[in-house]
């Protein structure tokens, strides 16, 4: 396994990505996070919509992931804030993201993450956050 | 409205009972075995127990910052509905968490939410996480939610074709 299939192997075993059933694919150096609906993360039965705190977790985790691999990392770095703009109601289906490292700077690093589930191009969620770079941690101790 | 079941927008029912039911109605609030512990106009606490399953980081026993996105979102919802006088649904706009400091390991974390402003299409909410008093506080969120969001949609109105 090289670095990066590492870092995709090491989510399935943070229990709460257990938790939420969320799985890694990993092509070349880009990840796709794939979520499989499960009656557990409805957040509105009526309609039935997915929980958007768990929506959200999901850009987190992919945002965190995507940036260990950019930074060539196996530690996760640590959030240090995230804004998540909902778009549509999450479906009774399974959901997939995708991040875009956008810039990693000396201690911070942007990151911006995208959900959606039947078509690509109709995102249910967004992500945009911080990020503190994994050297930086290392040397804060 | 009368031919729809009984759920947690029923009006009439004491306050901290109609929240409760709305986290009872919540599968995902469940399964993090979220509790509503206070509530007052426009204020709600609550706690999510601290337990392994919800672990985001292996090595130091910490919570994840999922655990508390969506601990704080359905807070938030619940105080912008506790802000109602005749509560109704909302749906998440969107939200900006900060993150403080690591959540304390094997600590319940407690959460106050505070609905600032009801408007008739908005509500603005601000909450903050913290594992003993809200003045160290994990996390701080601002939130923006639609106020009555499943008017025109109906009941399983997601599990029907496009749109």
């Amino acid at each position: 396994m090289n670095p990066q299939q590492r870092v995709a192997a090491a989510i399935e075993r943070i229990p709460y990505a257990r938790f939420l059933g969320i799985r890694a694919e990993l092509k070349g150096d880009e990840l796709t996070l794939v979520m499989p609906f499960s009656q557990h993360l409805v957040g509105n039965p009526l309609l039935p919509a997915l929980h958007g705190g768990v929506v959200g977790a999901l850009l987190e985790v992919t945002a965190l992931t995507q940036l260990a691999i950019a930074s060539k990392s196996e530690r996760f770095p640590k959030t240090v804030d995230i804004g998540i703009d909902y778009l549509r109601s999450g479906k009774p289906v399974d959901t997939f993201a995708r991040a875009k490292v956008v810039k990693i700077g000396r201690r911070i690093a942007n990151v911006q993450a995208e959900a959606w589930q039947g078509e690509r191009t109709q995102p249910i969620a967004t992500l945009h956050g911080h990020f503190m770079t994994p050297e930086t941690e290392e040397q804060a101790g | 409205m009368s031919d729809e079941p009984k759920t947690y927008a029923s009006p009439g029912d004491d306050p901290l009972q109609r929240v409760r039911a709305m986290i009872q109605f919540t599968p995902q609030a469940q399964a993090l075995r979220m509790e509503v512990t206070k509530i007052e106009p426009a204020r709600v606490w609550g706690l999510v127990p601290y337990r392994e399953e919800l672990i985001g980081d292996p090595e130091t026993g910490v919570i994840a910052g999922g655990v508390i996105t969506t601990f704080l979102d359905t807070l938030c919802g619940t105080a912008a509905v506790a802000a109602m006088e005749h509560p109704t649904t909302v749906a998440t706009i969107d939200l900006r968490i900060d993150y403080m400091r690591p959540a304390t390991p094997k600590r319940d974390v407690l959460a106050e939410a505070h609905c600032y402003k009801l408007g008739r299409s908005v509500a603005f909410v601000r909450a903050v996480a913290y594992d003993e008093t809200p003045d160290n506080p994990i996390a701080h969120v601002a939130a923006a939610f639609m106020v009555n969001s499943s008017s025109g949609r109906k009941f399983g109105a997601n599990l029907r074709g496009k749109k």
